[in-house]
């Protein structure tokens, strides 16, 4: 199993999420520096959060261009699977491999807070053991995860059942009070039309660890190497 | 533009001629400049006299308080490195060291908040990976003016817009600090940062250590026109045209430090660094000079092979910019080419600009002519020391009998409501405090951010160890008499530390004051050092790093004396350390320690009485000591379930906030008047435990004052006479006043 890490300048959260794995495979996934071009055979590609380039013109943009994500981009259409979390997501939305945008937070302000989510689904390789309607708590860490797509995108998403995560409250009420940062239909994640792409703002890997209290973003790690074994 | 290039367009720039007006006007006191001209022989170049002036500011030389910082304690057998390199370095075992230091960047933050505050922090994670070790955590403590005051809004908003801006896009975690509010800050806010870091023993660099005949090199960005004489405005005090001084305010780009950072370590792995300096306040000219002065040789740069932003810099422009994320670095002749493909791996700037020399002379070449020439010793060794004169303020006269409010409740929400107690979650919100993935414990009452809330923020280093901090100082208790105050401040780091079931090993001190040309500031000062030195002697806690921000006045108004001291202590037993939330109901709640009502310059006196008067809560250092050692060999022993200092607003408070972060109640059947439940008694603790007997039967054996105040449990925080209040409720004032604040509904 191969597990490729993009590490961009300004990526920040691969240590994080490293550890997620590391904790159930026993084994440090690959880092992969964004001015290589020859990725190999991965099993999976993550792209993990930060401020890739700085998040200087729009965040994600500036990586999507970058050289390694043109291989990304290759493998991801032939059915590779790939992982974008926080700036990763925004990664994903500027490659197009994603629907949407993700706007500045309503509050204008970088918000670091836990939040609840609730698994939308579960038909689908990085989320196989959520329970449907799952209520887990995690951490966002962004200024800008403010989800926005057209009604047609968002008729399609629902109707292909490709909405990963809503944000929720505590008991798993979908309210505009448990959303952090405006995002339409509380989104927090979203996959592809073939399920293959997932992309999210909120950070799973920072509940993996005993040490960080907290262990409900470990299924989805469960699901996705489960999948690939 | 290429180097020679820029060596052919030499610009027409005409120097200005040296005058003592030219030199009054860089700050330079007409004593210092006849010294000056003795040491050259002649008169200065205008290059020379730019650096005279920042080498011999108060910010760089420490002239007023060099004398007395002296007396500080700063050894123990744990202490690496002390006071005078980039940081502090203490050993934590395992042969891995701890790398810390405070900083302030008072002036720049009040003039232009968010690039102020945004530097600060940038400029203080340098000072740490400077040293070889990886910044493992960010810390603030910030002081602003009155909230009606016209400025303080923009000013909180700005600052904590750029410490985020700037730590969250570095990715090392923002995991605690303070926050205070008081009119004596309307005109000079604080900005301290203080950074973490942690590196192995045999890879800590120093800015000691250069050779003759070395190569200079510089990395990073290029150098452009901002921050000129940022130093020396941090030297002089405020006045109604400060904001003229905007240009001299740096620009930080936290994405080139993260480069910079990840350039650094990676080069460090290998042994081509011989030493390395930071380009921090006075850039080039302080960096060139300390590594001249500590290699005990001469520096020669040729400036033309600077990295510059702008066309037709001048020699006196380059050595005096404050460009952020640079850095200076003598390199092991015949490494250079394998340090510059790492560098140029993580697209920065490398650059030879010089040799260093025999003959310790610093000298600057630049369009083919020679613009600076000075000896390196008497530049340093024979710079200004003041022992400026000092004038006692008379000690408060006790508070007289007051005729207290008996509606405890009453009291207690409005307490919980103020400006200095209320919840700061509307700043730390906006700090990434979990990134890294080895936060266990960061702010905030409540479980919002890091699921452990504590007294100092606890970040992990490995499954065995993790590492404790925290900031604090009380200024009001500094104002009121500062030699009890510097040692509450110290104290109360102390006890922070050790409520998480740390020990503490070691501070670093921002030592915030007024103008030093004023005795009554002097003795501020000297007796504040008077009073850390000895807590920190009785509590065996060194300083190991600091800094001194003088002259916070603003047309005469000075701020009260504010060292900030930052604490670290380690948990090396498997990570067991406390938090303060209660953890179930039906708990015992005991407190630790004498509690006599002390409300001389508590809270409660300035919240509730309206008067700021008294003498602040004395502290027994010996006493201190005790209760600490004790709770702390509780935790570690497993009898504590959780544990919180008692701090501004004394007890019912302390208990609020553990009911707060658990969301349970608590039945408190003690008694006591307003001074029992808000004294503010020093070397107090409260802990929750399922074993009360026999805490109780161990703190007699200690002798140690115990005191069961009652049991956690129900939705509310009852105290006896039917007075009480919904844990929910207490949430909702708690949490009320800052976002309204910053929303101009308060």
């Amino acid at each position: 199993m191969q597990i490729s890490l993009i590490v961009f300048p300004g990526t920040n959260r691969e240590q994080d999420m490293a550890q997620a794995f590391k904790k159930l495979t026993g084994k440090t996934p690959q880092f992969v520096w964004h001015k290589d071009t020859e990725l190999g055979k991965p099993d999976l590609i993550v792209l993990p959060g930060g401020f890739s380039y700085g998040d200087y013109l729009r965040c994600g943009a500036m990586a999507a261009h970058s050289p390694v994500m043109k291989e990304v981009i290759a493998l991801a259409k032939k059915g590779t699977r790939v992982m974008g979390i926080c700036n990763g997501f925004q990664v994903l939305v500027e490659t197009e491999l994603l629907p949407g945008a993700l706007l500045r937070n309503r509050s204008l302000k970088f918000i670091c807070k836990q939040v609840h989510l609730k698994a939308a689904t579960n038909s689908n390789s990085f989320m196989s053991h959520f329970k449907k309607d799952q209520v887990i708590q995690v951490p966002i860490a962004h200024g800008e995860g403010n989800f926005f797509a057209d009604a047609a995108t968002i008729k399609q998403l629902e109707d292909q059942d490709r909405i990963a995560f809503r944000y929720c409250d505590e008991n798993g009420a979908v309210n505009d009070a448990a959303n952090p940062n405006g995002s339409l239909g509380n989104i927090a994640g979203i996959l592809s039309e073939s399920k293959t792409i997932l992309g999210m703002m909120p950070h799973p890997e920072n509940a993996t660890q005993g040490h960080q209290g907290n262990l409900t973003g470990l299924p989805l790690f469960e699901s996705i190497i489960g999948a690939m074994n | 533009m290429t180097a020679t290039a820029l060596k052919k367009e030499a610009p027409s720039f005409k120097e200005p001629t040296i005058t003592p007006q030219l030199a009054a006007e860089h700050g330079i006191k007409p004593d210092e400049y006849q010294h000056m001209l003795k040491i050259l022989g002649r008169d200065p170049t205008f290059t020379e006299l730019g650096i005279f002036s920042v080498m011999w500011s108060e910010h760089c030389s420490y002239k007023s308080s060099r004398l007395h910082l002296k007396k500080l304690p700063t050894s123990a057998p744990w202490v690496i490195q002390g006071p005078g390199e980039n940081a502090g370095v203490i050993d934590i075992g395992d042969g891995q060291a701890a790398v810390f230091k405070m900083e302030s960047h008072n002036h720049p933050s009040y003039i232009e908040p968010y690039q102020g505050a945004a530097t600060g922090v940038g400029g203080i994670m340098r000072d740490v990976f400077t040293m070889g070790a990886r910044p493992i955590a960010n810390m603030n403590a910030l002081r602003f003016g009155a909230p009606d005051h016209p400025k303080t809004r923009q000013l909180v908003n700005g600052v904590v817009a750029g410490i985020a801006g700037y730590g969250n896009c570095m990715g090392v975690p923002t995991v605690g600090g303070e926050t205070n509010f008081h009119a004596r800050y309307n005109g000079n806010i604080l900005v301290n940062a203080m950074t973490v870091g942690v590196v192995e023993q045999d890879k800590i660099y120093y800015s000691r250590g250069a050779g003759i005949g070395q190569p200079i090199v510089y990395v990073g960005s290029k150098t452009g026109r901002d921050g000129i004489h940022g130093a020396t405005m941090s030297s002089a005090e405020f006045d109604d045209e400060s904001d003229a001084k905007r240009p001299t305010v740096q620009v930080g780009d936290p994405f080139v430090e993260k480069l910079l950072l990840e350039a650094c370590l990676e080069l460090m792995q290998s042994d081509a660094i011989i030493c390395i300096q930071d380009m921090g306040a006075a850039g080039l000219t302080s960096s060139g000079v300390e590594i001249a002065a500590k290699g005990e040789i001469g520096v020669e740069l040729d400036l033309d092979m600077v990295p510059q932003r702008e066309p037709n810099m001048t020699p006196y422009e380059i050595m005096l910019s404050e460009s952020q994320e640079r850095m200076l670095m003598i390199v092991q002749p015949g490494k250079e080419d394998m340090a510059r493909k790492i560098f140029e791996k993580w697209d920065l700037d490398f650059a030879v600009i010089g040799k260093t020399t025999a003959d310790k002379r610093l000298r600057l070449n630049m369009y083919g002519k020679c613009w600076c020439d000075i000896p390196v010793p008497p530049l340093v060794d024979e710079s200004p020391v003041y022992d400026r004169p000092q004038k006692a303020r008379a000690k408060p006269a006790p508070l007289p009998a007051l005729a207290l409010d008996k509606d405890i409740i009453g009291s207690f929400k409005k307490l919980m409501a103020c400006p200095d107690l209320s919840s700061k979650r509307w700043i730390w919100e906006q700090y990434d405090s979990l990134v890294r993935g080895d936060t266990i414990s960061s702010p905030g009452i409540q479980q919002t951010q890091a699921h452990k809330p504590a007294d100092a923020a606890v970040v992990r280093l490995s499954d065995k160890k993790a590492l404790a901090m925290t900031c604090d100082v009380t200024p009001r208790y500094c104002y009121a008499d500062p030699y009890e105050g510097g040692k509450q401040a110290v104290a109360e780091t102390w006890r922070n530390l050790t409520a998480t079931g740390a020990l503490p090993l070691a501070i670093t001190d921002n030592l915030n004051f007024g103008n030093p040309e004023k005795p009554e500031i002097m003795w501020e000062f000297v007796t504040c050092l008077q009073g850390m030195a000895e807590a920190c002697v009785t509590l065996e806690y060194p300083i190991i790093s600091g800094n001194v921000s003088l002259y916070n006045e603003t047309n005469g108004q000075g701020i009260l004396p504010t060292p900030a001291i930052g604490g670290v202590g380690l948990i090396d037993h498997g990570n067991v350390s406390a938090g303060f939330g209660f953890t179930q109901e039906g708990e015992s709640i005991i407190l630790i320690g004498a509690t006599k009502g002390h409300l001389g310059q508590s809270l409660y006196l300035r919240e509730i009485m309206g008067r700021e008067d008294g003498p602040p809560p004395p502290v027994d250092l010996a006493a201190e000591k005790r209760h600490g050692d004790f709770v702390r060999s509780l935790i570690q022993g497993g009898y504590i379930k959780a544990c919180h200092d008692v701090a501004d607003g004394g007890l019912l408070v302390t208990v609020a906030e553990m009911a707060m972060a658990a969301r349970i109640g608590a039945e408190l059947n003690v008694s006591g008047d307003a001074s029992f439940w808000f004294g503010e008694d020093q070397g107090r603790y409260v802990v929750t435990t399922t074993q009360p007997d026999k805490l109780l039967e161990l703190a007699e054996k200690a002798g140690i004052p115990a005191q069961i105040l009652g049991l956690t449990g129900g939705s509310a925080l009852r105290i006896p006479e039917n007075q009480g209040i919904n844990v929910s409720e207490i949430i909702g004032i708690h949490e009320q006043w800052l976002p309204a604040f910053m929303e101009g509904r308060a």
